[in-house]
């Protein structure tokens, strides 16, 4: 490969970024997971841990399962985990479902239904006091994990061009006991110097791809050929999916893109350019526009 | 690959004082370029209304409740536009003095600045500050904003005197704008486009400003350094690389280059560039994150610099002076322990001069002060706990500057002056001080090795965990005491060393440890023994410290199996699985030659 002047271009240098990052949690947090949604984001995450690890992803890939999701993302996710031999670990808020304690279900509200299956299910899947199930690569089934050891370090695929509260993320970014931000009060960040050290009871959410736009993030999967749930592209009936998320509360946009170079060219100068991307997640419009209520609550 | 419609990016921070209109000219360069979401501008001012509030650009920005409900930024936020030219990743810094960590974060993330001043206020304490804080995160791209021009009636005279009056302070910190623009974000002079209401300022208006910044030119032209992040050996998945992975941050390196790493000193040469689902490469330049293996196994932890042996080489001391600023909640104070991570090295340092304090707002105030407190600047000389490897600041950026680490947070950062050569390390008063308050027994220790038929000596067991050092050294005791000599085993394990402490908290037990072992060490070979210990995981520079420790006594190194250490160091080296028998022998056989009488003892 010639690179003319020895300059990185943008996704070599968003890519470099991302890969120091992933490397210095890697060095600073014993129990570290990655969240894996099975979206396009943290797919590309986990795409950029083979590339920081030679080939290898050397921490367990969570996913929460509100079992509201399409089910083709749960048969895409145990397949990659089967074909790169992933640490697959999921969790799930068992209760509230066995309670019927839902949005489709009629109980609650999209944002209780939220709060419930996604954040409280995320905060005690990470703490270690409800059940993982890990994938066992010899049976290609789920069995309750006998690690129950909270993860201090949890590596997310938030975007600060998303929404108005990511954008004020850090790399490295802090939740005390509670999984709560403090937004107003964050710590420093210099000259990739990192909030690397943390008092016990505390948590660091890790944001590789922090500087990468929805943009960024297709140019990079058309460049390096990732394998991405086909969820996002027209199957024919003129619609896609543009963000992913549980079944009831997940529209799908009218385009007719149906491979990713379509999308990068739909995104680059086409008809999305100025719609918001997560336009089709209905929770995001119940929380004032900004998720942050959500967010200070422990949602990615 | 570079894609033929890849466009450049820019990162951009806005700094100013609290109030001057930093949100109000990103919201009015956002909504005057197409910038923003449709829909978007109309919905904030439909929300202004409801409220019965004015609207303002600001609101555009100001995502967050806490904001909103405070008028003012907080923390920095990005946001993205578009010129013809480039793409922009602007950064929104909080201009209010207690926010300032928020605003070194953001600006250190840039490497452009736009300085905004208000007309009608003038030049405030954190103009200054934040001029000063640019020249100190070494960003060289600045324009001067002087907004709220329309407060002041457009007038010229007003604006040529913030001009003058701001110039000459930026001189002062070698900070040279590129330009100075008089604008009103309010109103949308000069922002896209020059304004009608200024008939006399015919420069480049904000936008034309921005296209104008340069990016940094590479810096693969530099010296070579990479910072060594990790050392990673995938064995349990079949993978028998041993890849050491990190940034270059400057210069390039090739397949078949010497290399050296600092601070230990170990020398090596590239045998491959490592990478996942890339073409294979032959050498690695500046920016890139990737990995490499060498020609020889060699062992050195995470934290030193590779380097190539052909280029001029950090410096290796555990003094520098520097410039810091602080941010930390506590001050800055000496006989402390704070963590210094500079490049991927973490360390404890602690203040060994302050040499003087400055308030940023006031370059001229100088006190004398006996600690550094929040928001002060300081030229201070650190003293680390080890060696470690530096640049000054002038040469290479990248591994010339620091940042300190107080309770878990980043709460300074430093940018190093030069290094300090001082005989006169805290080791060295220690064993002085030591020596003059020691009140010395009668007996000698020649006589002591007379009566014992034996000098006294330390014995190390060095190496990595599980490879039998207790039990040689038990052995080792037994045998000697049989022999009717006098011999005592410490078993002080260094287990003590937890692994959930954090790193420097590891490192500062370590050394601890060690000082405690060498402390020991000095009381029992004074008495005449011969001591045995083991240490696993021992550096060089650890040795050092217990040899000079044990000093006058001798102190015999045996390695069980390779830990990395330098030969130098080491006295005797024995294989993993070694028979303890065969062991002793041959370390007695070394061991003779340290403890026999001398000649003349028997005259």
């Amino acid at each position: 490969m010639t690179k003319d002047n020895k300059t990185l271009s943008k996704l070599d240098a968003l890519e470099a970024q991302s890969v120091y990052i992933l490397r210095e949690a890697y060095r600073e947090f014993k129990n570290l997971a990655m969240l894996w949604s099975i979206g396009k984001d943290s797919t590309v995450l986990l795409w950029l841990s083979r590339k920081a690890f030679f080939g290898h992803v050397p921490f367990p890939l969570v996913h929460i399962d509100t079992s509201y999701k399409i089910p083709a993302m749960i048969e895409y996710r145990d397949k990659l985990a089967r074909e790169w031999n992933l640490n697959m670990v999921y969790g799930q808020n068992k209760e509230a479902l066995a309670r019927k304690q839902t949005f489709p279900e009629g109980a609650v509200d999209r944002l209780t239904c939220c709060k419930l299956l996604k954040s409280e299910a995320l905060k005690h899947t990470l703490a270690g006091d409800w059940t993982r199930y890990r994938m066992n690569h010899k049976t290609g089934q789920y069995e309750e994990d006998t690690n129950t050891e909270p993860y201090t370090g949890v590596i997310v695929g938030a975007r600060a061009d998303e929404e108005g509260s990511r954008s004020k993320e850090r790399y490295f970014s802090p939740r005390d006991r509670n999984s709560e931000w403090d937004i107003g009060d964050q710590p420093p960040e210099l000259w990739n110097q990192f909030k690397t050290d943390f008092a016990p009871g505390t948590h660091v959410r890790v944001h590789p791809l922090l500087d990468w736009t929805e943009l960024n993030i297709w140019e990079y999967i058309e460049r390096e050929n990732i394998p991405i749930i086909d969820l996002y592209f027209d199957q024919g009936d003129g619609q896609r999916y543009r963000s992913l998320g549980c079944y009831p509360c997940t529209n799908p946009v009218d385009s007719t893109a149906r491979n990713v170079s379509e999308i990068v060219e739909e995104l680059r100068g086409g008809k999305f350019s100025n719609i918001a991307e997560r336009s089709g997640r209905a929770q995001d419009k119940e929380d004032g526009g900004g998720l942050e209520t959500l967010r200070r609550d422990g949602y990615m | 690959m570079t894609n033929r419609h890849e466009r450049e990016q820019m990162n951009v921070v806005i700094v100013g004082h609290v109030d001057h209109g930093k949100s109000t000219l990103i919201g009015r360069l956002l909504a005057d370029t197409g910038a923003l979401p449709e829909g978007k501008l109309e919905a904030v001012k439909a929300n202004c209304e409801r409220n019965a509030k004015p609207f303002e650009y600001a609101f555009l920005l100001d995502a967050l409740k806490d904001e909103q409900a405070q008028g003012i930024t907080i923390d920095t936020a990005r946001c993205f536009f578009k010129s013809a030219k480039r793409d922009y990743i602007i950064i929104d810094a909080p201009g209010h003095i207690e926010f300032l960590k928020n605003m070194v974060s953001g600006a250190a993330r840039a490497e452009a600045a736009i300085l905004v001043i208000d007309a009608h206020e003038g030049i405030q304490e954190n103009s200054k500050r934040h001029g000063y804080m640019m020249s100190f995160l070494g960003i060289k791209n600045i324009t001067v904003c002087v907004n709220k021009m329309d407060l002041v009636g457009y007038k010229q005279d007003v604006f040529e005197k913030i001009k003058a009056e701001y110039s000459k302070f930026l001189d002062e910190i070698n900070i040279k704008p590129d330009n100075f623009i008089p604008i009103s974000a309010r109103e949308g002079d000069s922002i896209a486009a020059l304004s009608s209401n200024m008939s006399w300022y015919q420069r480049a208006s904000v936008l034309e400003a921005l296209d104008n910044f340069k990016k940094k030119a590479p810096k693969s032209e530099q010296t070579f350094r990479f910072p060594v992040q990790d050392i990673y050996k995938f064995t349990a998945q079949a993978d028998d690389r041993r890849i050491f992975a990190g940034r270059v941050e400057t210069g390039t390196v090739a397949v078949g280059d010497d290399i050296i790493f600092l601070p230990s000193g170990k020398t090596s040469r590239i045998k491959s560039v490592e990478g996942f689902n890339t073409e294979p490469k032959n050498c690695a330049f500046s920016g890139e994150s990737t990995g490499f293996c060498l020609d020889t196994q060699i062992y050195i932890r995470p934290g030193e610099i590779m380097c190539k042996k052909s280029d001029r080489q950090p410096f290796v001391s555990t003094k520098f002076r520097s410039n810091l600023f602080w941010m930390g909640r506590l001050p800055l104070v000496k006989d402390k322990n704070y963590k210094l991570k500079i490049a991927s090295q973490h360390i404890p340092v602690r203040i060994a001069e302050i040499i003087s304090v400055l308030d940023a707002s006031e370059l001229s105030s100088i006190q004398k002060k006996n600690q550094v407190d929040r928001h002060d600047v300081a030229e201070c000389v650190f003293e680390t706990l080890k060696p470690v490897a530096f640049d000054e600041v002038v040469n290479v950026a990248e591994t010339g500057r620091f940042v300190l680490v107080d309770n878990y947070e980043i709460a300074g950062g430093g940018i190093i002056l030069a290094p300090v050569f001082d005989e006169n390390t805290s080791l060295k008063k220690h064993v002085r001080q030591r020596e003059e308050n020691w009140e010395r027994s009668g007996i000698t220790p020649q006589n002591r090795a007379l009566k014992y038929q034996h000098k006294s000596a330390l014995v190390v067991l060095a190496g990595q965990m599980d490879v039998g050092k207790q039990r040689i050294a038990k052995a080792l005791e037994e045998q000697l005491f049989n022999r009717g000599q006098n011999v005592y085993f410490l078993g002080l394990s260094n287990q003590v060393v937890q692994d959930s402490v954090g790193s420097n908290d590891k490192v500062l037990n370590k050394v601890d440890y060690i000082q405690q072992l060498g402390e020991l060490s000095h009381i029992l070979t004074d008495a005449g023994l011969i001591l045995i210990t083991s240490i696993t995981d021992v550096d060089d520079y650890e040795l050092k410290i217990l040899k000079s420790l044990t000093h006058p006594s001798q102190t015999l190194v045996v390695e069980i199996g390779q830990s990395g250490l330098n030969t130098a160091q080491v006295d005797l080296c024995l294989d993993v699985g070694v028979e303890p028998a065969a062991a002793v022998e041959d370390i007695q056989r070394h061991l003779n030659k340290a403890i026999g009488l001398d000649p003349e003892y028997a005259i």
